[in-house]
């Protein structure tokens, strides 16, 4: 019985201090790690669909709490008007979600660009979503009052052959930032035209 | 004392020396090889872990129950694989990206499970640590060796540099998943030819 005992309460402190250690770790390096992924994840994404742009639109963001959770708004200006605007949202993928960067450009309501940032898609076939710039150039110029859908369903987008789940899942994520920007489209107009160069 | 303490941390690095001697620990082996930058990273995660754990196991060693022992060992092994992690991704975040899936696997490493039970939980700190040192100085020098082969031969390159000027046509075979295999018995067979002198 003694021994018993001594067991559950040595595996519980034992947990519980390793919990709480951990627990700490992570608020203590969030704000790095978010700097780290911005840097050699949604950078590479944001500079690729936002090419061209006379700013850096890494550095040039905007907040807006949405639902209570501040979410990043990159701001890209092109030919003198901060006139792109792009942001994450997430998808359901084949193994995991699947994090998409998506332009729309505020003066023309069209998407100006869609790029995978993190996956865990399988090599050579869904992971083709991230690498074949083919896929997401496709993306480009749909207007944002429509869902985004692969042909198979009755859209425009022509999958991926072999990762039909992964190209839904992409279509699917730009439709929800669709639906999101529309909902959002004042007060991220609000932000742009605050927004000086 | 001081004299054990010196074969405890020298046996790591070369008559135990894993993964060649304890033919344990082959799956970030064979996976990260693929450049010696890769395999050091790994080595020294590994090390990291190796060396705390072997402390934290040893200074418990005489509280945690043997009937759950495992058990405590995995807790306090997990725990510091999560802090190499955080850190290594707020910190070191392009390796971070190479290493990906393998980080989280030092948790089932056998080498460090192996040591905790074989080495630190019957020994004291000092002699404890020194194995630590020893075994994960030892790993990373073979990741580092079998690395730096598998990358010379199999694109040509070391640390970025090209080695044998633009004819050398890569042998990419070295860098592939079989590569690794073979790369490992030839080193295995190269160690057995020089211990047998």
């Amino acid at each position: 019985m003694r021994e018993m005992i001594k067991m559950v309460v040595v595996l519980t402190v034992l947990s519980a201090v390793s919990g709480g250690l951990l627990a700490y770790l992570r608020t203590a390096t969030a704000a790095q790690i978010e700097r780290q992924e911005l840097e050699f994840v949604k950078g590479p994404a944001i500079r690729q669909i936002l090419e061209g742009a006379a700013n850096d639109p890494v550095n040039d963001r905007f907040k807006i709490d949405v639902d209570g959770k501040p979410r990043s708004f990159f701001v890209g200006v092109f030919d003198g008007t901060p006139s792109t605007v792009a942001f994450e949202v997430t998808g359901k993928g084949f193994a995991d979600a699947i994090g998409l960067m998506v332009a729309v450009n505020v003066e023309t309501d069209k998407l100006a660009g869609v790029a995978v940032t993190t996956h865990k898609e399988t090599p050579g076939l869904g992971a083709r979503a991230k690498e074949d710039p083919s896929f997401t150039a496709q993306f480009k110029g749909l207007p944002v009052d429509k869902p985004v859908q692969v042909s198979k369903d009755g859209g425009s987008i022509s999958a991926l052959s072999g990762a039909t789940i992964t190209s839904r899942g992409v279509c699917a994520a730009a439709t929800d930032a669709l639906s999101q920007y529309r909902e959002l489209k004042p007060r991220i107009l609000e932000k742009v035209k605050g927004f000086k160069k | 004392m001081a004299k054990t303490l010196v074969q405890e941390f020298t046996k790591g690095l070369w008559a135990e020396i894993p993964p060649f001697r304890l033919v344990l620990g082959l799956c970030p082996t064979l996976g990260v090889t693929t450049s010696m930058k890769n395999g050091l990273g790994m080595g020294l995660a590994t090390t990291f872990v190796l060396v705390f754990s072997n402390i934290l196991v040893s200074l418990m060693r005489n509280l945690i129950p043997s009937k759950v022992r495992i058990a405590c060992f995995i807790i306090i092994i997990a725990t510091f694989v999560i802090v190499v992690e955080l850190l290594m991704q707020a910190y070191a975040y392009a390796l971070f990206q190479t290493l990906g899936v393998f980080i989280p696997l030092i948790v089932v490493n056998c080498i460090v499970l192996g040591r905790a039970e074989a080495f630190a939980s019957k020994n004291g700190l000092l002699a404890s640590t020194a194995d630590g040192l020893g075994i994960g100085i030892g790993f990373s020098l073979s990741l580092a060796a079998l690395g730096a082969v598998r990358e010379i031969i199999g694109t040509g390159m070391f640390f970025g540099y090209s080695l044998f000027g633009p004819n050398y046509k890569p042998f990419t075979f070295m860098i592939q998943a079989p590569g690794a295999f073979v790369a490992l018995g030839l080193m295995l067979c190269l160690m057995n030819l020089v211990g047998k002198k």
